[in-house]
């Protein structure tokens, strides 16, 4: 277990030099000249060169890659053109509130799905798992965004219960955060609960008809028992990749629900980023959105020796 | 503690809960998160809404786009316009307590002008030097006359920052601005809020009712207004043309129109480069009159914008002072559309309308495509993220563009930049020397009425010429809490905080 965990750190980094190649290189693939679009609607000539020299924009790439990366080494991921706030500044910023909307929808889809999925697989043919079905589909088929503003509509301005937007730190005011947090981290959690159902559904079938799950029952356990300490944990292992994958991706920044409830996190930064062409931040963005995968995925591999001990040798 | 004690201080407090100071925020909705907040590198309209509480400027313009004092109380021109004399307002000081003076103002054009970056530059090109008279007289001057200058010196080439803190802070100064306008800079949270509270200093703290003003951008028109109508923010600017009509409903909000100082219209390459000569429209002009007369402006307005837009054929509304009336709106029609295209030998002229991926010029490329069918044009609509189509625009790499701009107070602003031989906005191509010299004179003449007459001989020359066609201008649409009172509609479409109250 040891020398698979070395094994797989030592390839994080040249996974992140080929990464940052990669979102490096796509960048300048964006049409548009960056500097015309950061130097706003007047256009001035001279203001456009002056860009382009900041920028190393007539730099031949290699040239350019060598200033951003030598700028990463030393803890410097360069500076927003159009706020002029430093990247790294930015991304400690956002980083925070992105990890907690993150961390709060994938609590809540693993504490719907998972559940869901069970009852919905040991309940089979019944009434249970037919609501089970009807959630996940409606899970799965409703727009992010539409729900998001329903929720507003419901929440805030009819009935105002919970504020419509923004961000308060949970040092701040903890209560104020989570009010705030509430209703997009369940738009997101929704969607992916129903994904997590559906995949623990299937994979509890496949185990509940497995000789030792018989063997169990015929041994006169408990039927809970059954179920949780011998079907559900031989489950888990595909429910842990995709929930992985998942985290993964609410990491990078969930932007229709940031956009619709003004939350300050990566989704916005980012796309705002592409529109104007301010290359730094969405390289920096990109880079620590890549790291968070690669130490997401590691951290996957190393929760499957904790669930089967036929692993650990 | 005895229970007549307690209700004699129960008593007490009530009543002088009136009298006790009670700190009121002013929290405004904005459509997008503003840009740098440095003046001389500014470059986007919603920081300029911003400014307007941040930053005081030389002059303001009011309802009517007439100059107004700000920082400086009163101007006077040379007999030959090339020496304009600022008197400055007395008793004003910075946020971080430094004086306001000639000295500073000297300070703040040099750096607008010299500031490697500053978007101020090109406005600022014809004041030459700058003369601290005394403590309180600046003189600017300028290689030639210059009438726009004074409409400049109302916007962000006019605004003042503190020398001392612009100096320490070098071209890190947007982070932490120091301005001398009613309120000082907070915090700023990228993409979620910029805080700026009272100065308690400033130079006219009676007409400021608010100890904090909250800036927080939200993108989505229906979020914003979600926003509005929770009561999580006081005021909203551009609201969406589709759900002003039912505001006007809600006794809760208030609502303003104001026509923009921009416009709305579709550029067309004449001669930016040799796709200008592969097309019709860009060849012949008769060709691009019939594409205006096939246009039904009333129609677009209606369609596009929910009628919230003023129909227009120029560079100003037909509300402005400065409006040719010698070149009137044309109605639209057919007949002559297919007549003018049959002379030109193209009865069915196909050309390809570049709209930007934003819901009002994709909306506009429909309706133009369906309406000119009718005359005979075939438009193909090639959607174009804005970024790639400024580019495609900028190289000549089109044939027609939907292209909107922000407006300035004076027309020079909505016109030079855009007809000029070889200006940096001329995306058309257009190069007419007599053009180029009645817009020189236009710079020179201080006199409105007389610069008037040279505004009507460049529309009837440029609209000759059809290079953009002109199509409405729209209005700023804003809607705010009915307690807000005191909001003034000025059409550059910022909010003012002096005057506003929030009834309680």
């Amino acid at each position: 277990m040891f020398d698979f965990f070395i094994k797989r750190v030592a390839t994080i980094v040249p996974t992140l030099v080929f990464v940052s190649m990669l979102i490096f290189g796509l960048q300048q693939l964006l049409p548009g000249d960056p500097a015309m679009i950061l130097a706003g609607e007047d256009q001035d000539p001279t203001v456009v060169a002056y860009l382009r020299t900041k920028l190393h924009l007539d730099e031949p790439l290699p040239v350019r890659y060598a200033y951003w990366v030598g700028g990463v080494l030393r803890g410097d991921l360069g500076e927003s053109v159009r706020s002029q706030e430093p990247v790294l500044h930015l991304v400690m910023q956002k980083l925070p509130v992105t990890v907690e909307l993150a961390l709060l929808a994938f609590v809540i889809a693993l504490v719907i799905g998972i559940p869901a999925g069970v009852v919905s697989a040991v309940g089979r043919g019944t009434a249970w798992d037919y609501v089970a079905n009807v959630f996940a589909l409606w899970g799965i088929s409703t727009p992010n965004f539409w729900l998001g503003i329903l929720m507003i509509m419901l929440f805030s301005v009819q009935l105002g219960w919970l504020p419509a937007s923004g961000y308060v730190s949970p040092f701040e005011e903890l209560g104020a955060n989570l009010a705030a947090m509430i209703m997009p981290a369940f738009v997101l959690g929704n969607a992916i609960a129903a994904v997590l159902m559906r995949h623990t559904r299937s994979a509890m079938l496949q185990v509940m008809s497995a000789d030792y799950v018989r063997t169990a029952r015929a041994k006169g356990l408990n039927e809970r028992t059954v179920v949780l300490k011998h079907a559900l944990r031989n489950a888990l292992t595909p429910i842990i990749t995709l929930g992985a994958l998942e985290l993964g991706t609410l990491l990078s920044g969930a932007v229709l629900t940031e956009q619709v409830f003004t939350i300050p996190g990566f989704g916005k930064l980012i796309v705002d980023s592409v529109f104007n062409r301010d290359y730094a931040v969405v390289q920096g963005v990109v880079l620590v959105t890549a790291t968070a995968y690669i130490v997401l995925n590691l951290l996957a591999d190393m929760a499957y020796f904790l669930v089967n001990p036929r692993l650990r040798s | 503690m005895k229970l007549s004690a307690r209700l004699l201080c129960s008593a007490l407090l009530l009543a002088l809960a009136p009298f006790a100071t009670q700190a009121q925020t002013l929290r405004v909705g904005l459509a997008e998160d503003p840009d740098v907040l440095d003046p001389s590198l500014a470059r986007s309209f919603v920081g300029r809404v911003v400014f307007s509480a941040l930053c005081d400027k030389l002059f303001d313009i009011d309802e009517k786009l007439a100059i107004q004092p700000q920082l400086a109380t009163g101007y006077e021109w040379s007999a030959d316009s090339k020496t304009l004399t600022l008197k400055l307002r007395q008793g004003v000081t910075f946020h971080d307590g430094e004086k306001f003076d000639a000295a500073a103002v000297k300070f703040n054009i040099e750096r607008h002008k010299t500031m490697p970056g500053s978007n101020r530059r090109g406005e600022l090109a014809p004041v030459a030097s700058v003369d601290v008279v005394d403590t309180n007289t600046v003189k600017l001057n300028l290689a030639a006359p210059f009438s726009p200058l004074l409409a400049q010196l109302a916007d962000r080439a006019g605004m003042m920052v503190s020398p001392k803190a612009a100096q320490a802070a070098g071209d890190k100064f947007g982070l932490k601005p120091v301005c001398s306008g009613p309120f000082k800079f907070v915090e700023r949270v990228a993409q979620d809020r910029i805080v700026l509270e009272r100065y308690p200093q400033y130079w006219n703290a009676a007409a400021i009712h608010f100890d904090k003003l909250v800036y927080t951008p939200i993108p989505d028109a229906t979020v914003r207004l979600s926003n509005l109508k929770a009561g999580q923010l006081d005021f909203i600017e551009r609201v969406a043309s589709s759900d002003i009509a039912k505001l006007q409903s809600d006794k809760k909000l208030k609502t303003s129109r104001i026509t923009e100082i921009g416009y709305q219209g579709i550029t067309i390459n004449i001669g930016k480069s040799e796709k200008a000569k592969q097309n019709p429209l860009g060849r012949d002009a008769r060709v691009r009159e019939a594409f205006e007369l096939s246009l039904d402006r009333t129609g677009l307005a209606q369609v596009v914008m929910d009628k919230e837009a003023t129909v227009g054929n120029q560079w100003v509304a037909p509300t402005n002072a400065y409006y040719a009336k010698n070149v009137p709106v044309p109605k639209r029609d057919i007949a002559r559309a297919k007549q003018l295209l049959k002379e030109a030998g193209v009865p069915n002229p196909s050309f390809t309308l570049v709209a930007p991926t934003t819901s009002d010029a994709q909306r506009l490329a429909l309706v133009v495509q369906a309406m000119t069918r009718e005359a005979g044009f075939d438009v193909k609509i090639q959607a174009a993220e804005f970024a790639t189509s400024l580019n495609m625009a900028d190289k000549g790499d089109y044939e027609a563009y939907i292209l909107a701009w922000s407006g300035r107070a004076d027309p020079d602003g909505n016109l030079f930049s855009f007809h000029g031989c070889k200006q940096p906005l001329n995306y058309t191509g257009y190069c007419d020397a007599e053009t180029d010299k009645l817009l020189n004179q236009s710079r020179e003449l201080r006199d409105p009425a007389e610069r008037k007459k040279v505004f009507d001989q460049i529309a009837a020359r440029v609209m000759k010429e059809r290079p953009v066609i002109y199509l409405y201008h729209r209005n700023w649409l804003w809607a705010y809490t009915a307690r807000l009172s005191g909001v003034r509609e000025i059409p550059d479409g910022l909010l003012r905080v002096t005057g506003l109250k929030l009834a309680s």
